[in-house]
């Protein structure tokens, strides 16, 4: 499923003193299949951006505002905002978006807050539950086999964590229950929002790694928010980057980050490869790399050997 | 005196679970000590351990030479700030001076004095501006400075931090570590920072390891990561730029470990131009 944004807007609080304009005329098309890394301070829109992929935050159903018409003199009239998302069409009133968040699961920040089940096989079975349409509710047999498959596949043992208290488990254990919660009911886009703040840099690898096992596996598309600009150079294969509410860029990390006066002028930061290869550049030693540290080492021990010397 | 002391510490959370079996360790007035170590290595037991919040099974815990015990927790609370993780869980007010007052009303500070003390832990901070700002309605990182500004209106000699950072984005962790330092270098406090982030740990002067309830390693941080294999025993990773210089290392290019840019850079240029 392919992701298609088009003149998205959104304020929050409109008409009160509180008015915040979260997303201003955001245009950005995630192909399915990337590994698609947001980056962005916070408040620069991309939890807002996100939280309509699935329908969270509505496109305004009410299009007089946008609707054709003449504009008035000295007015402009905006575009039509829409979304599309496969085949879905987030602007139509009509759209089934039970059916939608079921292709589309999302991952809050610190998802482990919100477990509740009493044990980690109904805390994972919930999303599954809650997705089964009526009169076709699961028999227990697929239920069970499918919550083992989903708590499998975020890397815990299902035999031994099953029974448990999800509130018994570690914090990185605790994610991956949450994960699977959301991955039970098979969505083919997975959005995470932040998913590896606040776990020790063990569990961030770990995290990430399964990330990526997902993404060869259950999910055809991942989209993580992240503020960690070696996270998107390591992970992503496209990045976009938010700025007050717009899209900036939307590039490959390798594109984005030669970009590096543009971040460093947004307050942003750049991989510390990157970092690395800018030092390097002044002292006359070009490495065209992609900004992972595997491809830097590799690139500089190849110069050293004296290959791909001019 | 020491400015915080653990004197043959045990500590378990009941059968079974977690436990410190026996904990030595000082730190100096006027000190920044990192501690690290990986998730449930005792590290925030230890911060818990400091100011009274739990109690050691066996051995003493002093600060600045007073036991903490319960004849003396009063004021070791006074002398013992802490800031959590989580900064929406340690505001109490609604507006970011009352929330600041909070802790210097509750131990029965004079009124003239608070307002005193209010400029001094918001200026201490950078947060002057948002003296009457609604706590709801701030980043991250500034609700975490007024957390800290809580603290300081105390007016403790030691600032622990535990996992302060953890939950904020790259600005909100820088801005709260300049507030840690410049605390430190100006006002003589002694900080201690516990947390996950290696390049925290960099800005201290000496870096204390935990794993399982034991202090496996310390010394000066730069000195802690050039210690790889020991550092992966106890679960934990080096900084980004040290995986860089062990692979570059362990690829035949004898770079030495400096955990800087620039050194790291003339170590390669150096490497580079000498081959040719």
């Amino acid at each position: 499923m392919r992701i298609v944004a088009e003149h998205l807007s959104y304020t929050y609080n409109p008409n009160t003193p509180f008015a915040a304009a979260a997303l201003k005329d955001v245009s950005l098309c995630i192909e399915e299949g990337e590994f698609f890394g947001i980056i962005g301070h916070t408040g620069s829109g991309k939890s807002t951006f996100i939280q309509h992929l699935n329908g969270l935050i509505r496109l305004p159903s009410s299009m007089k505002k946008y609707r054709e018409r003449k504009p008035k003199r000295g007015e402009q009239l905006l575009p039509r905002p829409t979304l599309r998302v496969g085949s879905y069409d987030l602007s139509e009133k009509t759209t089934d978006f039970r059916a939608l968040r079921k292709s589309v699961g999302m991952v809050f920040q610190y998802p482990e807050h919100q477990l509740f089940g009493e044990t980690v096989k109904e805390d994972v079975a919930f999303g599954l539950k809650n997705f089964a349409e009526k009169g076709k509710e699961l028999s227990k047999e697929v239920e069970t086999s499918a919550v083992r498959e989903a708590i499998e596949a975020v890397g815990l043992n299902y035999g031994e964590v099953a029974e448990k208290s999800p509130f018994d488990l570690s914090g990185g254990q605790k994610r991956r229950v949450a994960i699977a919660g959301v991955i039970v009911s098979r969505p083919e886009i997975l959005v995470l929002d932040e998913p590896a703040a606040g776990l020790d840099p063990l569990g961030k690898k770990e995290i990430m790694e399964l990330l990526h096992r997902l993404h060869k596996t259950w999910c055809k598309t991942v989209i993580i928010v992240s503020h960690d600009m070696d996270e998107i150079a390591e992970n992503c294969t496209m990045s976009a980057l938010f700025a007050e509410g717009t899209v900036k860029y939307c590039l490959s990390p390798r594109e984005l980050f030669q970009k590096a006066e543009e971040l460093f002028a947004l307050g942003l930061d750049i991989p510390l490869v990157a970092k690395l290869c800018r030092a390097l550049d002044e002292r006359g030693i070009h490495i065209d790399c992609d900004y992972t540290a595997a491809d830097f080492v590799k690139k500089i021990l190849a110069l050293k050997r004296g290959e791909g010397r001019a | 005196m020491y400015a915080l002391e653990f004197k043959d510490v045990s500590f378990s959370y009941g059968e079974g679970g977690f436990r410190i079996p026996k904990l030595n360790f000082t730190v100096k007035e006027g000190e920044f000590v990192a501690i690290l170590g990986h998730n449930g290595s005792g590290k925030s037991t230890l911060a818990r351990l400091a100011n009274g919040i739990l109690a050691p099974d066996r051995g003493t815990v002093s600060v600045f030479g007073a036991p903490v015990d319960e004849k003396h927790l009063y004021e070791v609370r006074r002398q013992v700030g802490v800031v959590f993780q989580n900064p929406d869980n340690q505001t109490v007010a609604s507006i970011v001076e009352d929330d600041v007052a909070f802790g210097a009303e509750n131990v029965g500070t004079p009124r003239e004095e608070i307002g005193r003390r209010i400029d001094f832990a918001l200026s201490a901070v950078g947060m002057q501006a948002h003296r009457l700002s609604a706590v709801s309605r701030l980043s991250g990182g500034q609700k975490q400075r007024v957390a800290i500004a809580g603290v300081l209106a105390l007016k403790p000699r030691i600032m622990i931090l535990d996992e302060s950072t953890a939950m904020l984005d790259p600005r909100g962790r820088r801005e709260i570590m300049e507030v840690a330092k410049r605390l430190n270098q100006e006002e003589g406090m002694t900080i201690v920072v516990i947390t996950h982030f290696p390049e925290e740990a960099l800005l201290a002067d000496r870096a204390l390891v935990m794993n399982r309830g034991e202090l496996v390693m310390q010394g000066a941080p730069k000195e802690i990561f050039t210690r790889h294999e020991e550092l992966i025993t106890y679960n934990l990773e080096l900084p980004r730029i040290g995986r860089i210089e062990k692979s570059l290392h362990e690829g035949g290019m004898p770079v030495k470990s400096t955990l800087n840019i620039e050194e790291l850079v003339n170590e390669i240029a150096g490497e580079l131009t000498c081959g040719s």
